[in-house]
């Protein structure tokens, strides 16, 4: 029963994930734009939890959803002069065409590739406890952990000097 | 049972709390307000206007339901579900006893904290759908304050996970049983080095629930009624009815993190067992305490500017919580 349970979650939680994200890119309004992006991090949160991994999902909806996508309307509204400007027309480039193309082979291709080295991973029996996670994270995963925060310092610096600071 | 309506009955019951919680603090905010400018506050319906806000929610849902022309019709429907849900989720996980919670989450305190971080998403959309300038700033000060002090609220509780090694809220709860010297209580809030994190706790708190003197998004002298002036009857319920349920869970959080939860420490441990009640009272009242001090709070100081909270969070609070967990990292590593 649970599998049919679980099943039916992910189908749902799958649309949500793909028809958001079309949405997303369907709407002319950014500010809806927004927002569909935010219900899109909502249902891939929601497949992380269908995959046991709570933490994970706790920190998408916490960290993407109730951070970033903030930030991203947030600075929507304060760069629109008119409420009007949200709403803009579809102008497709040749730039926009190339770049579809660019992608959707390079997916192609990687699928062809690799697809048949994928293999479905298996549920383990039992999910360990946060605790268990935090010292994974902080000995086996520790060099990897630091890198990614220095990363995130960098550009932490880099966008307090990009955006001038105090002017000196 | 099946998992299905145990799960329902479960919500249902959240629910219920939550409807009760509303209607019981805005009563109790009319009298401590009005108490607090020496006046009476509601005295007409029912006993001393015990019946007030229940007839006030009898008004709420006869009321007309207006929507302005101008407004973004979708989003300005779904705004209200969008604040009203998470305030809801937030239930979830706090321990009223060792055996009434909705669910025992190991990760607890990460969940409740990342389901009030939803709330202002709600409040900005019901600010941008509102097609006016004042719900638009309204929401905007919600956002932009939410986004600065999630920072330091997260950050304030680390010490506590630190010492506990958990972030389950029972877990934490337990870990403050018993007492010192046989009166003094065992809870966190007795242990200096929790002192700086409780005050900062406390300021995050009232930031993040838009309290007074934070409640920038609805300062009703600049900005009319900030996201909530274009909403009527029972859209403009639920906006209220969330506001005073994220402060119910803050303040229950309070409760649980550093007053020790449903536990007494001078009660013996069985009694919590013989009377199932017991646990859920105790915590329940020391949750009202906490609001009422938040209300105390609401009637005695004047509202802030937001380029004083904005600073508050972003050059004092997140810099001096950074420190104060490496300086509590060292002392519970050399003490322990």
């Amino acid at each position: 029963m649970t599998d049919t349970v679980s099943g039916v979650a992910f189908l749902a939680l799958s649309f949500a994930t793909i028809g958001g994200a079309v949405m997303m890119l369907a709407t002319r309004n950014v500010v809806h734009a927004a927002f569909w992006l935010l219900e899109v991090m909502l249902a891939t949160a929601g497949i992380y939890l269908l995959l046991s991994a709570e933490f994970l999902a706790l920190v998408q909806v916490l960290v993407y959803a109730g951070s970033v996508a903030v930030l991203l309307l947030f600075t929507i509204m304060l760069t629109l002069r008119r409420r009007e400007d949200a709403v803009r027309d579809f102008e497709p480039g040749w730039g926009s065409v190339v770049i579809v193309a660019l992608f959707g082979g390079s997916l192609l291709f990687a699928i062809q590739r690799f697809g048949a080295q994928m293999r479905p991973g298996t549920m383990p029996e039992t999910v360990p406890d946060v605790a268990a996670f935090g010292e994974t994270l902080f000995t086996q995963w520790a060099v990897p952990f630091e890198i990614a925060s220095l990363v995130l310092l960098v550009a932490l610096v880099g966008a307090v000097w990009w955006s001038g600071g105090d002017g000196s | 049972m099946s998992v299905f309506a145990i799960s329902a009955l479960k919500v249902a019951a959240a629910l219920g709390l939550m409807l009760a919680n509303g209607v019981i603090m805005i009563y109790m905010l009319r009298k401590v307000l009005g108490h607090l400018h020496i006046r009476l506050g509601p005295m007409h319906v029912g006993w001393k206007g015990t019946l007030q806000t229940v007839m006030d929610v009898l008004k709420l849902l006869t009321k007309e339901d207006i929507t302005p022309r101008a407004v973004d019709r979708w989003l300005f429907r779904l705004a209200p579900a969008v604040v009203f849900v998470p305030s809801l989720m937030a239930y979830a996980a706090l321990p009223f006893s060792d055996t009434w919670r909705v669910t025992d989450l190991d990760t607890g305190l990460l969940y409740t904290f990342t389901a009030l971080s939803l709330v202002p998403i709600g409040i900005l959309m019901a600010g941008w759908a509102s097609a006016n300038k004042w719900s638009l700033l309204g929401g905007m000060r919600a956002a932009a304050q939410q986004i600065a002090y999630e920072v330091p609220l997260l950050l304030s509780v680390l010490p506590i996970v630190m010492l506990v090694g958990s972030t389950n809220l029972g877990t934490i709860v337990e870990a403050q049983q018993g007492t010192l010297l046989g009166v003094v209580p065992r809870w966190f809030i007795m242990n200096p080095l929790f002192w700086p994190t409780f005050l900062i706790f406390v300021v995050a708190a009232l930031v993040e629930t838009n309290q007074t003197p934070f409640d920038l998004s609805e300062g009703e002298s600049e900005i009319v009624a900030g996201f909530a002036t274009e909403y009527s009857a029972m859209k403009f319920g639920l906006l209220f009815l969330s506001e005073f349920s994220n402060q119910f869970i803050v303040s229950a959080l309070g409760v649980t993190l550093f007053f020790g939860g449903w536990t007494l420490p001078w009660l013996p441990h069985s009694w919590y067992a013989a009377v199932p009640i017991l646990g859920p009272a105790i915590f329940i009242t020391k949750t009202y305490l906490g609001i009422f001090i938040m209300m105390w709070i609401r009637g005695t100081f004047p509202r802030v500017r937001i380029d004083q909270v904005m600073q508050l969070g972003w050059q004092r609070l997140i810099p001096v919580s950074l420190v104060w967990i490496v300086f509590s990292g060292i002392v519970i590593k050399v003490w322990s």
